[in-house]
């Protein structure tokens, strides 16, 4: 660093002009408010209580975050039926859609392939449609008589009344091999206030026709993404690899995937995060239900502030589904690290 | 992509934000005794959770006759979602100073000293309803003047009824009545009898049979009772005879819906069920009656919304006048006429009957209906319950009330 004289002598105080607006911007609207919320997190506290910052609401030092992991009550249940939820939910949406998307994007790249424009633009609509609305449309698709079960009757399945069975898909498999009550000891012990039965529930059938929803709805987003990094890659490595004698499977996953890695980062680091962020849908179609199968953390956290009044247990919430995503992405970051070239920043490759 | 937990985030703060920068000077006015007054000409603010157009225009023309008498303002907004707007009004230090309050959610506002009780100074106290009263008295203060009330009661298809071979004298008049005629309504794939899996439906079983889910002073989780799991293990047997089933089972939103669409020959839901039966199904004839006896006597669940004043209100002293015009036995009927209500007043209990005796039934239920469960802290509690009670086919009674009692006494004390 040279000191800050001669003709670049202002640049640094010109440099802070240009951020500055932003700075505020941010620290006012995106910074202050996190720490705001961070020290509710730590009060009980609801509005009518006054200002938070000046003695409205009562310390509890970290008793909020306690309730949620700690304290055998409701709140810390009703939290780890939304995180295992939460959790199943992920567990399939990410890599459904995430394969979803990577296909239809190939079938889209073929040079052959005619109508394009009509089917980038069909397989992008939904991501353009407000979710709101296609929950509504899916509510009706998915009634005990609406369009789901008719085409399921056609082939002669009874199908299920979507929205409010709460089986768990694990517990209806192993139902279909004769075991439908907890064996005794997943049924008797668990941990955090749910036994190990329940643990082991999967998705619930009104969850899955969430994942449904998403899956459907996201995939054209990513889409577009892996569109974009497959139009990048130049014809020449794809020419070679068809010259050196590649099957069009072998060229696609020793040639195509791998120049397709940074995109995938990035589609697996958004769709990780969207997806433990999942309130929309929940608020629309079922507010939790059946028997909180589809209670999710973020809606959790609405509910306590919104409804229960409990705004520390609801900042508390969102913290933790923070830590958690934080976590999950780091690991995902480790697990896709380049292994051949350990010490290479990789910053340059992850498009923002 | 992270804007659900951001936004969650902001919507917090932002309730802070607009405490913070309200800045100081705001007291505590509770301890100055008596409600504020403006001077000179108050302009009150009024927030409102309205039922339909009917019900906006009525009240709307009532502020005007009150502005035009008084010589005040006001000025009323409905809101979509009046939860959240409640939440967001009350953080700031300029609320509106007259709201509706769910009887539901009243004890939780109540207990974070949201709302200002104004019991002392309203004139016509007692002629409200005493379970009404009851309803709307959190530790031992009675806050808020209900603008009206429903109950639950038996509504029944004529058609349906006729054609099964039933007449008037059938009328279930207890639980045994009730079974034996949901059986004979029961017919193929639809169900006789269909409500929600709520303990505001389910509830008037456990009151019929004497139980509920706390003691009469609110003080005492009383929900394991036997009266309880009686109650609960009724409804059980009617559901697995195949003759109750919940809404969500014949593909409706709520009783009423599946009623109107005649997938089920009964329901049991309040007096709204009037209105949209005129609007959505005019074509169905039904009856209504009061609900069977369950082995401890009559029961029904009350419902209610009251005319709630804001604490940090500076102009409480009009916004209690303002009550006082909206919820006078004249506008209770007026507001009967216009969107279908009942009069939470005693005194104009005649009048409303020899107008409407159709909704004998209805009104029959505010000499013995009780308000739901309002304390702070309840709500989870209670949602938890009725997702329980969406399985009560297969599940177990008394573990679900073990389970309710475990959770209703966690919250009490805490």
């Amino acid at each position: 660093m040279s000191r800050s004289t001669g003709i670049r002598g202002n640049e640094k105080v010109a440099g802070w002009l240009f951020v500055g607006p932003m700075i505020v911007v941010l620290g006012l609207f995106l910074v202050l408010p996190i720490f705001m919320a961070l020290w509710v997190s730590l009060l009980d506290w609801a509005p009518a209580r006054g200002d938070p910052f000046s003695g409205g609401g009562e310390y509890v030092g970290t008793d909020n975050y306690r309730s949620l992991v700690a304290v055998d009550a409701l709140t810390r249940t009703d939290f780890m039926k939304s995180m295992r939820n939460t959790f199943y939910y992920v567990l399939f949406v990410v890599p459904l859609q995430t394969v979803l998307a990577l296909f239809l994007a190939v079938v889209l790249n073929q040079k052959r392939l005619r109508g394009k424009g009509f089917f980038r633009s069909a397989f992008y609509f939904p991501s353009v449609t407000s979710s709101v609305a296609i929950s509504m449309v899916f509510l009706f698709l998915f009634l005990n008589n609406g369009g789901i079960n008719k085409v399921l009757s056609w082939v002669g399945i009874d199908g299920p009344s979507w929205f409010s069975d709460a089986n768990g898909v694990f517990h209806l498999l192993l139902g279909v091999v004769g075991v439908d009550q907890a064996p005794g000891a997943l049924g008797a012990n668990g941990v955090l206030g749910l036994s190990f039965w329940e643990w082991l529930a999967g998705p619930s059938v009104a969850l899955c026709a969430i994942i449904v929803l998403v899956v459907w709805t996201t995939a054209g987003t990513f889409m577009l993404m892996f569109l974009a990094a497959l139009q990048d890659i130049p014809v020449e490595v794809d020419e070679a690899a068809l010259i050196d004698g590649a099957t069009t499977w072998r060229k696609f996953r020793y040639v195509t995937l791998p120049q397709l890695k940074p995109v995938l980062f990035l589609v697996l680091t958004l769709g990780l995060i969207s997806t433990w962020q999942i309130f929309d849908q929940v608020y629309v179609m079922s507010e939790g239900n059946p028997d909180k199968t589809t209670l999710t953390p973020a809606f959790l956290s609405y509910r306590e502030s919104f409804v229960s009044q409990n705004w520390g247990t609801g900042a508390a919430i969102a913290f933790v589904l923070f830590a958690v995503i934080l976590l999950l992405t780091l690991i995902q970051r480790w697990v896709m690290r380049d292994k051949d070239e350990p010490r290479r920043r990789r910053r340059a490759e992850v498009p923002a | 992509m992270r804007t659900t937990a951001l936004r969650l985030v902001a919507a917090a703060s932002l309730a802070l934000a607009v405490t913070a920068c309200g800045g100081g000077g705001f007291e505590e006015k509770k301890d100055s005794g008596g409600p504020t007054s403006a001077e000179g000409k108050a302009e009150l603010r009024v927030l409102i959770g309205s039922s339909g157009d009917a019900e906006t225009n009525a009240v709307n023309a009532a502020v005007d006759a009150w502005e035009e008498e008084s010589g005040n303002t006001a000025v009323v907004t409905n809101s979509a979602d009046l939860t959240t707007d409640l939440s967001k009004t009350f953080a700031s230090n300029d609320p509106y100073d007259v709201m509706y309050i769910d009887a539901g959610r009243f004890a939780t506002y109540a207990d974070t000293g949201a709302l200002y009780p104004y019991g002392d100074d309203y004139e016509n106290v007692d002629d409200i309803y005493q379970t009404l009263r009851d309803t709307f008295t959190y530790d031992g203060d009675f806050y808020c003047a209900p603008k009206d009330f429903s109950t639950l009661a038996l509504v029944i298809n004529d058609t349906m009824w006729a054609e099964a071979g039933l007449t008037e004298a059938d009328y279930p008049k207890t639980w045994d009545d009730l079974a034996a005629v949901a059986g004979k309504l029961t017919k193929g794939d639809r169900p006789g009898l269909v409500t929600a899996p709520s303990r505001d439906r389910l509830g008037a079983f456990m009151l019929e049979a004497g139980g509920w889910i706390v003691n009469e002073d609110a003080t005492e989780a009383i929900a394991d009772s036997a009266e309880n799991a009686e109650a609960l293990g009724y409804v059980q047997e009617l559901l697995n005879a195949g003759s109750l089933a919940f809404f969500a089972d014949v593909d409706a939103g709520w009783g009423g819906e599946a009623f109107g669409k005649q997938s089920t020959a009964m329901t049991i839901e309040g007096n709204w069920v009037k209105g949209a039966m005129s609007a959505d199904f005019p074509d169905v004839d039904y009856t209504v009656v009061e609900l069977p006896e369950g082995p401890a006597g009559q029961g029904t669940m009350l419902f209610s919304t009251c005319w709630g004043v804001a604490a940090k209100s500076d102009a409480q002293e009009q916004a209690i006048d303002l009550i006082e015009s909206l919820t006078s036995p004249e506008q209770q009927l007026a507001n009967a006429d216009a969107f279908g209500v009942m009069p939470a007043l005693e005194s104009v209990r005649e009048d409303y009957a020899a107008k409407y005796p159709e909704d004998a039934a209805f009104i029959a239920g505010a000499e013995y209906g009780t308000g739901p469960v309002s304390l702070p802290d309840f709500e989870p509690v209670l949602a938890d319950f009725d997702s329980e009670l969406a399985g009560l086919a297969k599940g177990d009674p008394q573990a679900i009330l073990d389970a309710l009692n475990k959770n209703a006494s966690a919250a009490l004390s805490g």
